[in-house]
């Protein structure tokens, strides 16, 4: 990593990353601004995870560099599925976990705790402060880790598939929260597989399957051309109030049905 | 009162109490880690991986401390490193490397004729061999956990709950977790004449599993699970003089009652609350 006086808050240029013997990402290029907020999507594998951590520094490319802007902070927040929810720490101390420099003392200062409240409380979610993390819903889950990532006041926030197996309405609510973040002057990069719920809802996105695919706003980046290179099937993209509207585009080889073959489904 | 007092003016037997109770402490201590971390299989395959070095020490005329310990303090980073390599699967990894090093204690012992007192002491835990230099082995272990615990607490706290964020925070997780390794290595060396290579493991899990049952805090967990380990290994070390039974079958065994009991008094009240476990309004 080196860091510039760039305008870019993060910047990859040719970053190669390996697992073993294997590439994960190659000749990645990607600049996130400030005030950004960049959707990437691409198939499981495609190296979505592998670029937050070599965004976030916590792991180093192959080849290839990154810059970041000097003293940038980086918060991030892993996907909920890998949170063991029997842990047993409440809203407040999970959040406070984001405080692990400086003060040694295992227990919170007055400071600390003012933060801790004043976070939650932006976050409308200072009622649970004293509840255990399994007792939350899945929406308060999500805030309870973003309000872990923003105790440490980050200039970008990388969040790893936000809205992973929720349903509508939470979708709603993450998109609507981090939109809020995002007009306060937050950047935000986040993975998902949400095609149509969330990334072509964003202002920016990247297709990525091991290399960045297509970059720009979701109407220029998902075509069914792009689409088709980063996921390796045929997608059909359709427009609605101005927005792409990404579609499966498959042929039923037998109809259980008919019997027929060949049916097309759009 | 009087029959229930009488062990205390052996010296045998006051060191071993010490023991016991501070060796229940300091694993109740470090086995909530272990069992948060959901290394239980790690702690029972090091404390396996140290009876090779108690083997080759105790043949070799080498002090014990020294040669176990350097034993498994090399088991313990080399368990380490092979679980964060990820090559193959960590409880594969382990079973080799500790099931490997208490087949070449066996093999010692038989090797040599070696099985005797000491050998039984190792696998099931005796009040017998207990002395000053133990109990001061087993003062010094408690004082570094606690000391590191104390120091290392939100490091610790965040490496055990979310490693990779911690990663990224700027938390060094392979120290934490190196440090975790050794801590443990010394807890099950300290402990092993007292609990036995066999038995350490439940003293290593037991408490931690019942303060769990009790709170939801991380730190309440802690200072739970030292307590009740403390508990256990007083009153098992009693039981084993006026039973006539060795030590670590003893502790733990009071330890696996207490559990039982915890288990079906808090039953009922953790189905209620698996009831309340609903989304808040």
């Amino acid at each position: 990593m080196t860091a510039a006086g760039s305008e870019e808050l993060v910047a990859l240029a040719g970053v190669t990353c390996r697992y073993a013997a294997e590439d994960v990402l190659v000749d990645v290029d990607l600049d996130v601004a400030p005030g950004a907020f960049v959707g990437v999507v691409g198939p499981s594998g495609s190296g979505k995870t592998t670029l937050l951590r070599v965004i976030a520094g916590s792991m180093q490319p192959a080849r290839g560099t990154v810059t970041r802007r000097r003293g940038l902070r980086i918060a991030y927040v892993p996907q909920v599925e890998t949170i063991d929810w029997s842990f047993p720490v409440t809203v407040a101390q999970c959040v406070l976990m984001a405080r692990v420099r400086g003060r040694r003392l295992p227990w919170p200062s007055c400071a600390e705790r003012a933060a801790v409240g004043e976070i939650l409380a932006r976050l409308d979610i200072e009622h649970l402060r004293d509840r255990h993390i399994r007792e939350l819903s899945g929406g308060q889950q999500q805030r309870v880790f973003i309000a872990r990532a923003m105790l440490g006041e980050p200039e970008l926030l990388l969040m790893d598939e936000p809205t992973s197996g929720v349903d509508v309405r939470l979708r709603h609510e993450i998109l609507h929260l981090l939109d809020d973040l995002n007009a306060r002057g937050l950047a935000i990069l986040l993975t998902t597989h949400d095609l149509n719920g969330i990334a072509a809802h964003l202002p920016h996105v990247v297709c990525l399957n091991r290399t960045v695919l297509g970059a720009g706003r979701p109407a220029d980046v998902l075509t069914p051309d792009v689409l088709e290179r980063t996921y390796g099937a045929s997608m059909q993209v359709l427009e609605h109030g101005g927005m792409p509207v990404v579609v499966d585009s498959f042929a039923h080889r037998h109809d259980p049905v008919t019997g027929l073959s060949d049916r097309s489904v759009v | 009162m009087d029959e229930l007092l009488r062990p205390l003016q052996f010296e045998f037997f006051r060191n071993g109490l010490m023991v016991a109770t501070m060796a229940g402490a300091l694993c109740g201590l470090v086995g909530v880690y272990v069992v948060l971390k959901g290394m239980s299989y790690i702690g029972h395959g090091l404390s396996h991986a140290i009876f090779g070095g108690f083997a080759a020490s105790t043949l070799l005329g080498i002090n014990f401390l020294l040669g176990a310990g350097a034993w498994g303090v090399a088991s313990a980073l080399m368990i380490n490193g092979v679980t964060r390599r990820r090559v193959i699967a960590s409880d594969a990894a382990i079973g080799v490397i500790t099931t490997a090093s208490f087949a070449l204690g066996l093999a010692l012992f038989a090797f040599f004729d070696g099985e005797g007192a000491s050998f039984d002491a190792a696998l099931f835990g005796s009040i017998l061999g207990v002395g000053t230099q133990d109990v001061i082995a087993v003062a010094v272990v408690s004082v570094m956990a606690s000391a590191l615990v104390f120091l290392r607490y939100r490091a610790l706290l965040f490496t055990t709950f979310d490693p990779e964020v911690a990663d990224v925070s700027g938390v060094n997780t392979a120290r934490m977790d190196a440090l975790l390794m050794l801590v443990l290595a010394g807890s099950i060396l300290a402990t092993m004449k007292i609990l036995g290579v066999t038995l350490i493991a439940a003293a290593l899990v037991i408490p931690p599993s019942v303060a769990r049952m009790l709170t939801n805090s991380f730190s309440r967990m802690l200072w739970m699970s030292a307590t009740i380990g403390a508990l256990c290994g007083f009153a098992g070390m009693n039981l084993s003089y006026h039973l006539d039974v060795q030590s670590g079958p003893t502790i733990v065994l009071v330890a696996a009652t207490i559990f039982g009991v915890i288990f079906m008094a808090t039953s009922p009240l953790s189905r209620r609350g698996q009831r309340r476990v609903r989304p808040a309004a």
